[in-house]
């Protein structure tokens, strides 16, 4: 296990030291506009989010479910560009959270993969989540994560074999991301027993960390994934929260009102749910 | 030439940009087709189905007063136009079916553009007893509408994709999505030499057969190989598949003619090689119509078949190489030639396989300023006519005003009931 310092292993340690998986929260920047989106990064660390993933809005998110597909329409509608990740990042790291950054691989490569890189380190940026990007077609970025430092998560999923696993994680600094369920993302009302499966066997193979996404979307569910994930990422419930913080009119302008409510309301059941994973009352 | 360096990739181009969540499905197909390719029974079953059910071989069809406009060179379509179901993606369609049934699964969906390989699809669907989703975009419904009729006559489901342009890329988006949720049930028959190794190189080998048939046809007929080779090109499908055979002819040129739509200027078109750069979309790094940011540009063709912003990595491959040399028609170009070989020869094409049909008369009139016109008539071009137009009477007959306005409205309507 790595323990960089600024690297999101260390956060992970940190949370399990307390007895608790990480808290992971998505939230695209951009969304519902590139100021609204920096205030509700905030907004999640302050209700407990130990690292704040800030997505990219893409034009063909394949992996993305109907909830950030129309979050990521929307901000590049009212013109988000790839140079907000930045700020954003910064602006985690300024609110005392870890950000790490998620974006299709098409994005990077657009940029250049070593000056994403240098970027996103430059921003105070921990890492990179490409969810459609295997080890194998990551020579470039697995040579540029070195340089600069980064960590590098990729995905395994209920149908990766034994071999997957054991690739996937040896290509991985920081965590694995781990999908819960075959399918996109989005808000379900069940994350089934698959998640535990797979965080069991990839323990067989792996001692990098395990978060788990996809369909978690409220305290109870995160206390059951992390009862034995090592951190629970969630993104949808998240993105539908902020939408219904959005101000009368809000669809059209982006205006969002003060306080934000349901976003710290369902973060702070988040964060209450991963410190109750591992009491021993569930 | 053609020949690819590393599994999967064809010089830069290709590879498999997917979720990890796919991987095991691309291996159990890269598997299950490999197997197929040197197993006697999938070929005799192949070519049963193409001789019985296609109506492979697909004829060649010389069209001298339609040369006559292409500077007096000798014009020889491949037919695919005639083979069941309208179009050469059934040669795809069928063989990817039966690898569906090898692998032991019950279920295929696809995207469809123009709804061709929707059409193929639901076909092969009901040959085998398949269960069958079509994504399609809601533009491409209304424009291609007849063809969804015929989709859900043959018992398939289609799905009208309403985001993004509501075209073919955001079909492929859904499909995708399907795809990652359903994966253990179900086979993503994609219907163009594009997505995630193996489906270019695949797709291709289904396809190869129409360049075959039609290198020894044309043999056959004028005692030679032909100057050149033409093929519209959206994904490239039926482009790779005459392209194919061909590709070690040094002397023969291969042209592939992309959508050109309101013009280059305009930026409403799908010219992929007049003036994009590589980039990733669909799970293969190829040419893409992309903003500075690599967000995807939308694309526009009055074709829906060639109305994608990024084209299979073999193509891509061939032109960096300069084996293949790409140009583009615009919209009123291929409706010039559309009419052009309806009048001359009794032929009504795809609006796709128009392209190459306007493709064929610049090249033709090339040739002949180049070679002078007694000389011309020696010189022969083979175009392939990857479909029929029958699906594109509606844009056709509104195009050239062929139906009184409130004849069109009651059709319009008559059609949304319908559907
Ligand atoms: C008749 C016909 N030709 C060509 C195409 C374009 O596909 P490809 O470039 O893969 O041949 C289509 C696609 O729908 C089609 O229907």
């Amino acid at each position: 296990m790595s323990d960089r310092r600024g690297g999101t292993a260390a956060v992970i340690e940190r949370c399990l030291a307390e007895g608790r998986p990480a808290l992971i929260a998505y939230l695209p920047v951009g969304y519902p506009t590139v100021e609204g989106s920096l205030e509700a990064m905030r907004a999640v660390v302050e209700e407990g989010a130990d690292i704040v993933e800030v997505g990219v809005p893409y034009s063909d998110p394949v992996m993305d479910g109907p909830v950030i597909q129309a979050a990521a329409s929307t901000a590049l509608a009212r013109g988000v560009r790839v140079d907000h990740i930045f700020d954003a990042v910064a602006a985690v790291r300024d609110a005392g959270a870890t950000p790490v950054v998620m974006s299709y691989w098409n994005l990077v490569l657009r940029r250049g993969v070593d000056r994403f890189a240098a970027d996103l380190a430059a921003a105070g940026g921990a890492g990179l989540i490409t969810p459609d990007l295997i080890p194998e077609e990551a020579g470039d970025w697995i040579r540029a994560s070195d340089a600069y430092g980064l960590d590098r998560i990729f995905l395994v999923a209920p149908s990766s074999t034994r071999e997957r696993l054991v690739a996937v994680a040896a290509a991985c600094r920081g965590f694995v991301y781990t999908a819960s369920t075959m399918g996109v993302t989005g808000v379900r009302s069940e994350v089934g027993s698959s998640a535990a499966d797979l965080v069991a066997r990839l323990r067989q193979v792996t001692d990098v960390p395990a978060c788990v996404g996809l369909g978690v979307s409220n305290g109870d569910q995160a206390a059951a994934v992390g009862a034995t994930a090592d951190g629970v990422i969630v993104g949808s419930a998240l993105v539908r929260a902020l939408t219904a913080d959005l101000a009368e009119g809000g669809e059209q302008t982006g205006e969002l009102r003060p306080g934000l409510e349901t976003l710290r309301s369902v973060t702070a059941d988040l964060a209450d749910g991963v410190r109750r994973a591992r009491s021993g009352a569930n | 030439m053609s020949e690819t360096r590393v599994p999967g990739r064809f010089g830069q181009f290709g590879g498999r940009y997917v979720p990890e969540a796919l991987i095991p499905a691309l291996e159990e197909l890269d598997e299950a087709r490999l197997k197929a390719a040197v197993d006697e029974d999938f070929a005799a079953e192949l070519a049963r189905l193409h001789r019985t059910y296609t109506g492979r071989p697909s004829i060649i069809t010389e069209v001298p007063r339609f040369a006559e406009h292409c500077g007096g060179v000798r014009v020889i379509l491949k037919r695919e136009d005639l083979n069941h179901t309208g179009s050469h993606k059934i040669n795809n369609v069928l063989a990817q079916a039966l690898l569906t049934v090898r692998m032991g699964k019950k279920r295929v969906i696809a995207e469809t553009g123009a709804g061709q390989h929707g059409v193929a699809t639901a076909t092969a669907a009901a040959l085998l007893g398949l269960d069958c989703t079509i994504y399609m975009g809601k533009v491409d419904t209304e424009r291609q509408a007849l063809n969804v009729a015929r989709m859900k006559m043959l018992g398939a489901e289609v799905v009208a994709v309403e985001h993004g342009s509501a075209t073919l890329k955001d079909a492929i988006n859904e499909a995708l999505r399907d795809w990652v949720t359903n994966v253990e049930t179900t086979h993503y028959l994609i219907g163009t030499v594009t997505g995630p190794h193996p489906f270019p190189e695949m797709v291709r080998d289904f396809h190869r057969i129409i360049g075959e048939e039609a290198r020894e046809q044309v043999e056959d007929l004028t005692g030679s190989l032909p100057d050149a080779v033409i093929a519209c090109v959206g994904g490239g499908s039926n482009a790779m598949g005459i392209f194919h055979a061909f590709v070690p002819d040094e002397g023969v040129r291969l042209i592939g003619i992309e959508a050109g739509g309101e013009g280059i200027d305009s930026g409403r078109h799908a010219a992929r090689f007049a003036g994009a750069s590589p980039g990733v979309l669909h799970g293969a790094m190829s040419y893409l119509m992309q903003d500075d940011d690599g967000q995807t540009i939308e694309s526009h063709s009055i074709s829906a078949g060639l109305d994608y912003p990024s084209v299979g990595p073999e193509h891509s491959f061939l032109r960096d190489s300069g084996r293949a040399e790409y140009r583009y028609a615009t919209d009123t170009d291929v409706m010039a030639a559309f009419e052009l070989l309806c009048r001359t020869e009794g032929i009504i094409p795809a609006l796709e396989s128009a392209h190459a049909l306007a493709g064929a008369i610049e090249v033709g009139r090339e040739i002949a300023a180049e070679v002078g016109p007694e000389k011309a008539g020696e010189h022969v071009l083979l175009v392939n006519l990857s479909g029929r137009g029958d699906k594109d009477m509606h844009t056709a007959a509104a195009y050239f005003g062929l139906l009184p306005e409130e004849k069109e409205q009651a059709l319009e309507e008559l059609e949304e009931d319908e559907l």
